[in-house]
Formats: C-alpha cells, structure tokens, sequence
C-alpha cells in the first residue's frame, strides 16, 4: 500500500482496527443484505456497496457526527462509516418501526440526521447541492463542520454536479466531493458514459483540486481524504477527490451483470479486495495480531446476526405512520 | 389474429414495430440496450432497460437506433424534444415518472410549448415512456403516480393504458402522433398477460373504454386502478347491483362524453385514482361531472385515492397507502346509505 511515513506515524493501532471493522461491518452488513434479499425476504429495491469500502470508511473516519455526508442509492456503506446503528439499518431495510427512518424510507432513503448522515437518495445526481447545503451552514455559523458529497461515476455526468461544485467553489464552501468511480453506471461504463479521462479532470474547470487515489487502498482515501479535509475545515475551499474502486455486486440486485468482464471480476472482487489488503498490511505492519483481527471479524458477525434477528422481530409500523411526519404542522 | 402476452412484451412488440415501419423512430434512455461499447456483450444479452422491457431491441435495429445515455435526465429529454422537431421521432424512456424533477423544464418548459410559441410552425413528435406506480416497496421517489402534473400542461398528450392490448396499440398511436406524449407504464403491470393483437393497430386518443357494463354505479378507474375497480365490481355484482368500469385511457385528451353517457345512465359516480389526493385526475373528471353532468348525479361522487402523503417504504404502509376494492365498495355503501354492501 502506498502511503507516506506521516500518515504511517499518525496511524495508531486503535484507529487502524476501528477501519478494519467498519469495512468488514459494511462487507458483512451486503452480503447478509444480499442473501436475505435472494430469500426473498426483503421488500423493494437494494444496490450494494461491497467492494468500496474502503472509500467510505476511509473518507468518515475524519469526520465527527457534526459533520455531513450525502449518499447515493448505493447508501449503507456510507452509514455504517459514518456511525449508524447496524439494527436501525437493518430494520428499516425490513420496512420496521424501529428503523432509522420508522420504516418509511428503506434501503433507497436511509438515514440519521443525528449522525450527520443526511440520507441515501433515490435521485442520481440528488446529493451534490444537499451538500453544498450543509457546507452553506457551516459558513454561515462560522462553524468547522465540514460536508462531504459521495457520488458514483453515473452522477458525474448528471447537471446538478456542475451546478453544486460551481457554487462550492465560488462560495469557498467546506465541500469535499468524493467520486466513487466503479467503473459503471448502471449497465454502462464509464468510458462510455464520460468525455473525460478523469473525473478528477473536471476540477481544473471548477479551479478547485482534483485528486486521483486507488479507491481500493484503504490508506491511499484515508490520507487523501485527510488533507482535503483539513482544507476544508480551515476554510480553504472544496476539493475533488476520486477514489478508482469497484463494486462487486450488480447496479440492483438482481442485475445479471452481463457488461461486466469475468476476469475483471475475479481480479477486483478476490486479488484486489481492499479488506483482504488492509488485513494483510495490518499484520506485516505489526498493527494488529491475526487473532485480534480474528476476534474483531468474530465480532461482526455475531453483530449483524443480532441485526437482523432484530430486523425480522421488530413490529411493523403502526397505520397511523402513514400520514404521519408529511409536514411539522399542517391545519 | 391474437396472442396472450405480457404488458411488457406488449410495448416491446410497440416499439419494434414503429421501428420496423419508420427508420425515423428512435430509442433514447439510460440503457435501454445497457453495456454500450462492452467488446464481449452481445446484443441479445444486453439489459434492454432497468426492467427488461426494451430487451432485444437493439438487437434487432442496432445502436445507431437505440441510443444509451449517460444518467443526464434534463440532457437526453431535452435532446429528444428538438430531435423530434428536427426530423426524427423519438422514443425517450425516462425511468421512473419521478425522475421528471431532473427534467421537468424540457418538458414542460421547451417540448410542450414549442409549437404553440413558435406560431404553429413546429412540431415535437415526441414519445416519453415512463414507469409510475406504488406496490413494490419502492419507496417514496420511485413509487409515485404523476400523470397529473403532465394533464395540467397545455401541449402535452398523457396516456396511461391499463391492459396488454391497449399498451401496445395506444403506444403506436403514441408514438406516430406529431405532439408530445407522456406515456405511463405501471411498473407492476409489466408482468400482467393478456390478449394483444398482431402487427400494427392503433387506439385513437381521447376514447374511454368502457371496461365493464353496468347500470348502477359508474367507476372511472385509470391505469392499474381499472383492475382494482373490476374487482369492486365483481363483488358489487354478488351484492346485485351492476358496476359499470371506465377506462379513460388517456387523461389529455379525457373523453368527458362517455364519463357522463355513463353517470347519464347510472346516477353514481366513484372514480379512482391512486395518485395524490390534491389537483389530480379524480378531482379533475370530479369537476366536469359536476360542471357538465350535475343533473345526472343522484349521489355525491366520491374519489379514491392515496392520502395526501409521500408513498411509504414499508409493505404494511404500502398496503394502506393504496385504493382497495374494500374502499370503493364502502364508498358505495356510503352513498347508498346501504352498510350490507361492505358486509360479507
């Protein structure tokens, strides 16, 4: 993993193990999803995050719950990152009353404003202005609280993007814009879908940085996002960082994947696995020892085992939920 | 000659066959072939929409035709309004009918307006496909029933069929009409088989379809509600009184003669509508009935709708959040003042 020795020196044990364990809660968390939804079980539509972990975890462990995030359709990833409870998560993805959203959102709208994770979204391109949004209060309140916009490779190409890091950047907002480039939107590339060789290239225009890291290297976000953060918080401006990752499920679940190559495929999901690197780097860095990293996958388990026993017993929403929470007041 | 198909297979045939006839008809959307420029993908395999619908078409008439667009909504429909009034006539597919908040200026701003800012001297041969409708648990963006928005709109056409053989027939007409059209598919439609009729035909805008005759009660039902209010009807028919169902079809143009030949003949008017209960269709026709057709009505009409609420998530939510037999039929109860209706 390249990364540089400042990095390395402020890394310690305990945070190193803290990421380990959100990427194998938001992997774990996917393929349970992933299962359970084959079952049957699962009411509506789910897009799973697994394969970029690393972008979302190594991007949130700078942030506190005062700061913002705005997610895509692609979303639990970016809650388990940023702090959500497992069986709110679960359960609302079960559509229960005791889930994050009383079960009125579900796997496309999950959210938790207490922990600045301001909701998956259904619109593709939909987070960018919510972002510039959070980073606007900051300003306003004088705070140093910063915002950060996940968005897909497809969103890039979508007109709320140009709008939102036009006004970030003449703002001088506290915006990061993380591009989680996978390769595909939907059952289109990239390549196809873009006229630029890098979504990063797009800042120049903005005269805003544009950051280019592996997106599968946990240390490579981690330290990328670091430094954009900082900026952020001191008010220096937004940034573009694109993480090059890839998503190791379909568009949908469901989606049968035909555009995608299998030797691809079995290079991203098994040689390149930004777990499996972290856990190996871990090891040879002395950061952990096998049987703690053992104990912390252990661990996850038996949480997302509780998660879900709580998503299937938890009750169903009582009918009163359904005109309830339209408006604050409405006479 | 006839065959039994599924709603969806029935605006494939649509489609293939506009295509088939006019090299000017095009496919626009976020892949609606899927896996553009993938050297391994073949035709045959690729996605044909997010929900299958518009599979093996670009098989059959090849990419030039059957275009992929980035995830750029307000690009690709506001693209397709002045292909259409440039020369060709385009089909674009706009996901799902909630996505026209990335969209709404080419349509409601650009493509419905043009012909009539222009002094009449243009014309936007344009076909927008569109998924609507709650009971997937497709949540509160993916889920809604927008037809309205696009009936307030002067220059647009809204169409929304309600069986197999008027999806195929209603599309060609569509599809072949020189003004904008907003074309709704239920999502949980697509699976629906019914007869459909060979080749090309075509359903002319502006005429309901009488569903089911009756003399008791008249149902105004639009798209997927029509099967909801047949339903009704059939326990109404056990209780001994005679629903008749009307299917408007197309909500812009609305035949308003057979809505109140209809009520002109039953006295009871129920329509049902699942989208939101404010300035949609069912307080729409409500009005005319009640501007045009007062005299006829021996009862109050009622309107059964979603509630004034975002579509929930959640499955036990989703169930209430719809129209129901059982709400039509204590509908009718009500007006009758009759409470054995709703008891078994």
């Amino acid at each position: 993993m390249g990364t540089s020795k400042s990095i390395l020196a402020s890394l310690t044990s305990e945070k190193a193990k803290w990421m380990y364990r959100k990427m194998l809660e938001i992997r774990e968390f996917e393929e349970t999803v992933h299962d359970i939804f084959a079952k049957g079980e699962l009411p509506g539509f789910v897009h799973l995050y697994a394969g970029e972990e690393a972008v979302a975890v190594g991007v949130c462990s700078h942030l506190t719950d005062d700061d913002s995030i705005t997610s895509t359709h692609r979303g639990h990833g970016h809650c388990i990152a940023k702090g959500c409870d497992l069986d709110g998560m679960m359960a609302e993805i079960y559509g229960k009353v005791t889930g994050l959203c009383r079960g009125k959102g579900g796997s496309m709208h999950i959210a938790d404003i207490k922990k600045g994770m301001l909701g998956a979204n259904g619109i593709v391109g939909g987070g960018f202005p919510l972002a510039v949004g959070a980073g606007l209060t900051a300003k306003v309140k004088k705070t140093d609280h910063v915002a950060v916009c996940f968005f897909g490779d497809g969103a890039n190409n979508h007109g709320t993007f140009h709008e939102a890091i036009n006004m970030a950047a003449i703002w001088n907002l506290p915006v990061l814009f993380v591009a989680e480039n996978n390769g595909y939107g939907e059952a289109s590339t990239y390549e196809y879908a873009s006229s630029c060789t890098h979504i990063a290239d797009r800042a120049a225009g903005y005269n805003i940085p544009g950051e280019i890291v592996d997106g599968k290297d946990l240390l490579a976000v981690y330290e990328a996002a670091e430094r954009a953060v900082n900026r952020a918080r001191k008010g220096e401006g937004p940034t573009l960082l694109e993480c090059k990752t890839y998503r190791n499920y379909g568009h949908f679940e469901g989606d049968t994947q035909t555009y995608k190559d299998s030797e691809e495929r079995m290079e991203e999901e098994e040689q390149n696995d930004c777990i499996k690197k972290f856990r190996n780097y871990m090891e040879t860095q002395g950061l952990a020892k096998p049987e703690e990293l053992d104990e912390i996958e252990d661990s996850v388990k038996k949480a997302l085992e509780h998660a879900v026993k709580f998503g299937e017993e938890s009750p169903n929403p009582d009918p009163s939920e359904l005109t309830k929470d339209v408006y604050v007041s409405y006479e | 000659m006839t065959k039994i198909i599924t709603f969806s297979k029935a605006i494939n045939e649509a489609i293939s066959t506009a295509m088939y006839k006019d090299d000017d008809v095009v496919l626009i959307g976020i892949d609606v072939a899927g896996g553009a420029e993938v050297d391994h993908l073949q035709d045959q395999e690729a996605w044909g929409g997010v929900m299958g619908v518009t599979q093996g078409i670009v098989d059959k008439f090849g990419r030039d035709r059957v275009i992929d667009t980035p995830i750029a909504e307000a690009g690709f429909i506001g693209a397709s309004v002045t292909a259409a009034a440039t020369g060709l006539r385009p089909i674009a597919e706009l996901m799902f009918n909630d996505f026209i908040g990335s969209c709404l200026d080419e349509v409601m701003n650009q493509g419905a307006k043009l012909r009539y800012m222009f002094g009449g001297k243009a014309k936007v041969p344009l076909t927008i496909r569109t998924m609507h409708g709650a009971g997937y648990s497709a949540a509160a963006q993916h889920s809604q029933s927008l037809y309205s928005i696009f009936t307030h709109i002067p220059g647009l056409k809204v169409v929304i069929p309600s069986t197999p053989y008027d999806a195929k027939g209603l599309l060609l007409t569509s599809i072949f009409d020189d003004d904008p059209v907003i074309f709704f598919e239920d999502k949980t439609l697509y699976t629906m088989k019914g007869e459909v009729g060979d080749g090309f035909y075509t359903i002319p805008f502006g005429k309901a379809d009488i569903k089911r005759k009756g003399k008791d009660l008249t149902i105004v039902a639009i798209g997927k509600m029509v099967h909801t209010a047949l339903k009704a009807a059939n326990q109404l028919a056990k209780k001994g009184f005679e629903a008749e169902v009307v299917d408007p079809r197309t909500l812009s143009p609305l035949d308003e003669e057979t809505i109140l030949d209809s009520v002109a003949k039953t006295g009871r008017l129920i329509i049902v509508d699942e989208a939101y209960p404010r300035c949609n269709a069912a307080t729409d026709i409500s009005a005319m009935v009640v501007d045009k057709g007062f005299d006829y009505l021996d009862a109050p009409i009622k309107m059964i709708t979603a509630p004034h609420s975002p579509v929930p998530f959640s499955p036990s939510l989703e169930k209430l959040y719809l129209p129901t037999p059982e709400k039509i039929l204590a509908a009718f109860a009500e007006i009758m003042g009759d409470n054995s209706i709703v008891t078994k």
